[in-house]
C-alpha cells in the first residue's frame, strides 16, 4: 500500500551523519514508539531513507524486517522521494457519485502518471486518499495544503495548468 | 477517596469566566471544515475591519468550529440577532460589518433563500429548525481554542460533579440507565462496555478514543474534535475516572490536521487547569491523556487492529475474544469507545440519565450525528434524535434533491453499511431498524444517491474500497473480496453471466460468516443489500448489457445528434482525446473508436447535441 514509484534518477543520498543527529534529537531507544518514529523521520526528509530505517533497527532494536512490513502497511509512509507538491485526490463515496472518477482520469491524463507516481520533473506527486472529509465539495482534490471543489474534468485541467505556471 | 478542597485554578477559571464582558455583538466565523474555502481570510477581513472601526471593545469575532451547514461555507453568524450569512468571502466582509455590525440591515445576497424568500435568521432555516443539538451544541459556537469559551457553556460541570459527589459504580450505573450505545457502528451499549473494564483485572487500565474515521463520507468525529475539543476530553475524564484508568489515547487520522492541533491545545489547556495529571481537581484521581497519529489504514478503526497500532506494529486484528476491555494496550483492560460516544457522556450527567433516556427510541437513545453528502442539497453535519425518519433527514434538514434529481438510495454506514431504497424513507432510523432492512448506524456516513447513481458501480465502489483496505490477514477477507470486486467489475463493463448474482450473493453470505473482524464480516453488505432492493440493476446488467443509471461507461456510447449540433466547437475543444471530429459550424461527430467516454463533451455543451445510450 505504500507508494509504487521507482524511478532510478531521483537522488537517495541522504548522509549519515543527518541521520544519526535526527535520530539522537528523537532520543530513540527501544522504548520508543516505532510508528511515531517513522512519522517523525517522515517528517524530517519527506519520505523514509532506507539508511535511516537500517540505523533506526539499530537503535529501536527491532529487526529491519519487521520495520519495513510496518512501513509498507501504513498508506502514509513513503519509501521513496516524491514529487515537491502533492496532489491527493478524493475517492470518497460522495466525490464517486458526483464524477470524482473522471477528474482522477483527467488528472492522470494531463500529467502522465498514475497513483502513488511522481511526475519526472519531481513536480507533482499524485495520490488517491479514501475520503478527504470535504464532501461538500465534491468532487474535490488538494494540491499541498490548498482545496480545489466541485471540479469537472475539464476545470481540473486547467487548475493544473494555471498552478504548473505559478509554482515555475 | 480523598476530598482535598478543589484547586484554584478551574474555580478561578468559572469566576473570571463568570465576570467577564459580554460583548454586545458576536461573528462566529466557522475557520476549520470552511477552511476550504477561504475561511481564514474570512476571519482575518472581520478582525481587520473591526479593529479599523473601533469596535473591538463591542464586537468580538469568534473563530468557531462546524455550523453544520457545510453546504454554505464559507458560513457566518452574527449574534444577538443570530443572522446567518453563507456563501462569505472576504471581499464580504466590509458590508457585511457596515449593514449588519454598525447598522441594523440584513445583507440579502449572503442569506439562505427558501424559494424566492430570504431566510436570515439561522434559527428559522428549515436545516437548523430541524434538529436536535444536544452533542454539536458548542460546535460553531463556541472557539475551540479557548478553554473559558468551554467553560461558559457549563464545560467540565460534569467532571466536577462526577469527582465531588459520585463513586465510578454511580457513574456506570448512570451511563447504563442513559441506555447508550457506542456511536463508532455496532451499538454496543457502552454502560456494559464500562462495567466490563471495571470489573477487569490487571492495571494499569487505559482508555482509548477512537477517532479513525476511515469511512468514506463521514466527517463528524472530525468536525468534533476540531469544533469541541475539551468535550470529548471531559468525557474521557468521566470514563478513565469510572473504569479505573490512568491514562488514555486519542488514535487519530493524521488527515485531519486542524483536529490534532485544536486537540494538542485543549489537553494544554486541560493540564494547565488541573482537568488532567495528578491528583484532578484535588480529589486525588490520576489521568492523563496523549495523541497518537495514524499512518492511514482504514482497518485501523477496528478495536484490536487499533490497539496493534497503538503498539506500533502493522494494524492487523486478532480474534476476539479475549476483548480489549480484558486484554487490550499492553495486554491490560482496555476500554475503547468512538469520538461521538465519549462526547455524549458530559451530557449524560449533565441532564441525568433518565432526561437523556426520554431522547430516541426503545433500543437506541439520545442522537445521531450524520454527515450528510450527495446528491442532497444542504450537504453538511446534522444531529437528529434516533428514530428520526430518512425523509426527515433528507428532505426537511437536507432540503431534498437537487435538480430535477429523483431519490434513489441513501447509502449509510459506509464500507459496512448497506444501501436503503426508497421504499424506506418513513422508517424510523436506529440501531436495530437498520440492521433489520440491511444496513448499519456505522459511524453516521448518509449519501443521498439519485437516479444518476448505478447502483451495481455503487456496489463495485465499495468493494474496491474494502478490498485495497483488507489487511490480508484471513483468506475470506483477502480473496473473497477479491472475487466479488472481479465479478462486479464484470457486471460493469456488460460480461456477467446468468447465475453470477446467485454466486455473488453466496460468497458474500460465506465471507461475512467466516471473516476474523468487522471489515470482512460487513465488506459484503453493500454488495449483498444492492442485490436486494436493486436486482433489477443488475439484471439489467448482465442480460441486457445496459446501464439504466447511464453511469457504466463501458456500457455508453456517446454521439452528437445531428439536427441539434450548432457546430459551436465546444465539444472539440474540451475532448482530450480528440475524438470529436468535423469542421466548425457544421455538425460534429464522435470517434468511438477513440472516445474515453469521460463525459467532458456533454458538459460543455449548451445545446443539449450529445446523447449518451
Amino acid at each position: 500500500m505504500a507508494d509504487t514509484t521507482s524511478d532510478a534518477a531521483i537522488p537517495t543520498a541522504v548522509s549519515h551523519e543527518e541521520i544519526c543527529e535526527l535520530l539522537d534529537r528523537l532520543a530513540v531507544t527501544p522504548e520508543s514508539n516505532l510508528i511515531a518514529t517513522l512519522q517523525d523521520i517522515q517528517d524530517h526528509f519527506g519520505y523514509l531513507p532506507a539508511p535511516a530505517l537500517v540505523e533506526l533497527s539499530r537503535r529501536i532494536r527491532i529487526p529491519l524486517s519487521r520495520i519495513y512490513g510496518v512501513v509498507t502497511f501504513y498508506a502514509q509512509f513513503y519509501t521513496h522521494p516524491r514529487g515537491r507538491h502533492t496532489i491527493r485526490v478524493c475517492c470518497g463515496t460522495a466525490c464517486h457519485v458526483k464524477g470524482g472518477g473522471q477528474v482522477l482520469e483527467a488528472i492522470q491524463r494531463e500529467l502522465g502518471i498514475t497513483n502513488g507516481e511522481s511526475t519526472t520533473d519531481l513536480k507533482f506527486y499524485l495520490e488517491t486518499v479514501a475520503c478527504l472529509g470535504t464532501c461538500f465539495l465534491a468532487p474535490v482534490i488538494m494540491i499541498d495544503d490548498q482545496y480545489y471543489g466541485n471540479l469537472t474534468p475539464t476545470s481540473v485541467g486547467t487548475i493544473l495548468r494555471r498552478f504548473g505556471a505559478e509554482s515555475e | 477517596m480523598n476530598h482535598l478542597p478543589p484547586r484554584r485554578e478551574l474555580s478561578d477559571l468559572r469566576q473570571s469566566v463568570a465576570e467577564r464582558a459580554k460583548p454586545e455583538i458576536s461573528i462566529r466565523v466557522c475557520s476549520t471544515g470552511c477552511r476550504a474555502l477561504g475561511a481564514l481570510a474570512v476571519c482575518e477581513a472581520f478582525e481587520c475591519e473591526v479593529a479599523a472601526r473601533k469596535l473591538t471593545s463591542r464586537v468580538r469575532v469568534v473563530r468557531t468550529g462546524c455550523h453544520g451547514l457545510c453546504a454554505g461555507a464559507v458560513a457566518v453568524v452574527i449574534d444577538p440577532k443570530g443572522i446567518f450569512y453563507q456563501g462569505v468571502r472576504a471581499d464580504d466582509v466590509r458590508e457585511i460589518v457596515e449593514t449588519s455590525v454598525v447598522g441594523d440591515g440584513i445583507v440579502d445576497r449572503l442569506c439562505y433563500r427558501l424559494g424566492d424568500e430570504v431566510v436570515w435568521r439561522q434559527e428559522d432555516i428549515p436545516f437548523y429548525k430541524h434538529q436536535t443539538k444536544l452533542v454539536l451544541r458548542n460546535c460553531g459556537l463556541i472557539d475551540p481554542r479557548s478553554l473559558e469559551d468551554y467553560i461558559a457553556q457549563r464545560g467540565y460541570e460534569s467532571v466536577e460533579r462526577v469527582l465531588s459527589s459520585m463513586s465510578p459504580e454511580q457513574v456506570i450505573d448512570e451511563v447504563a440507565a442513559s441506555g447508550l450505545r457506542g456511536r463508532g457502528g455496532a451499538g454496543f451499549p457502552t454502560g456494559l462496555k464500562w462495567r466490563l473494564g471495571q470489573a477487569a483485572e490487571g492495571s494499569p487500565k487505559y482508555v482509548v478514543c477512537n477517532a479513525d474515521e476511515g469511512d468514506p463520507g463521514a466527517f463528524m468525529d472530525r468536525a468534533l474534535l476540531e469544533g469541541d475539543p475539551h468535550l470529548i476530553i471531559e468525557g474521557m475524564i468521566i470514563g478513565a475516572y469510572a473504569v479505573g484508568a490512568e491514562r488514555g489515547f486519542i488514535y487519530v487520522r493524521a488527515e485531519y490536521p486542524i483536529a490534532i492541533e485544536h486537540t494538542q491545545t485543549a489537553l494544554a489547556q486541560a493540564r494547565e487547569a488541573g482537568l488532567l495529571g495528578s491528583n484532578i481537581l484535588g480529589y486525588g484521581f490520576d489521568f492523563d491523556i496523549e495523541i497518537r497519529k495514524g499512518a492511514g489504514a482504514f482497518v485501523c478503526g477496528e478495536e484490536t487492529a487499533l490497539i496493534a497500532s497503538l503498539e506500533g506494529r502493522r494494524g492487523m486484528p486478532r480474534p476476539r475474544p479475549p476483548f480489549p476491555v480484558t486484554f487490550g494496550y499492553s495486554g491490560k483492560p482496555t476500554v475503547i469507545n468512538n469520538v461521538e460516544t465519549w462526547a455524549n457522556i458530559p451530557r449524560i450527567i449533565e441532564m441525568g440519565a433518565n432526561a437523556y433516556s426520554q431522547i430516541g427510541t426503545a433500543g437506541s437513545k439520545g442522537t445521531k450525528i450524520f454527515a450528510l453528502a450527495g446528491k442532497v442539497k444542504n450537504t453538511g453535519l446534522v444531529e437528529v434524535p434516533m428514530g428520526a425518519t430518512l425523509r426527515q433527514i433528507i428532505y426537511d434538514v437536507g432540503g431534498g434533491i437537487p435538480g430535477d434529481g429523483q431519490f434513489k438510495a441513501a447509502q449509510m454506514g459506509g464500507p459496512s453499511g448497506g444501501c436503503v431504497p426508497a421504499d424506506y424513507l418513513d422508517y424510523p432510523i436506529d440501531y436495530d431498524s437498520l440492521q433489520q432492512i440491511g444496513a448499519i448506524m456505522g459511524s453516521g456516513g448518509l449519501i443521498v444517491m439519485d437516479n444518476t447513481t448505478c447502483m451495481v458501480d455503487i456496489a463495485r465502489f465499495f468493494t474496491d474500497f474494502v478490498q485495497a483496505e483488507s489487511c490480508g490477514k484471513c483468506t475470506p477477507c483477502r480473496i473473497g473480496t477479491r472475487r466479488m470486486l472481479e465479478m462486479l467489475e464484470r457486471f460493469t463493463c456488460g460480461e456477467g453471466e446468468s447465475g453470477e448474482v446467485e454466486q455473488l450473493a453466496k460468497l458474500g453470505e460465506m465471507i461475512n460468516k467466516a471473516s476474523l473482524c468487522g471489515l470482512g464480516q460487513t465488506a459484503p453488505n453493500p454488495v449483498l443489500s444492492t442485490i436486494r432492493y436493486f436486482r433489477d440493476e443488475y439484471d439489467a446488467h448482465i442480460h441486457e448489457r445496459r446501464c439504466p443509471a447511464k453511469a457504466c461507461r463501458h456500457l455508453l456510447s456517446y454521439r452528437i445528434i445531428d439536427g441539434v449540433c450548432v457546430g459551436c466547437g465546444a465539444c472539440r475543444k474540451v475532448c482530450p482525446v480528440g475524438a470529436v471530429e468535423g469542421k466548425p459550424k457544421e455538425p460534429y461527430t464522435i470517434n468511438i473508436a477513440t472516445c474515453v467516454r469521460c463525459g467532458a463533451c456533454v458538459q460543455a455543451c449548451k445545446f443539449n447535441a450529445v446523447s449518451v445510450d
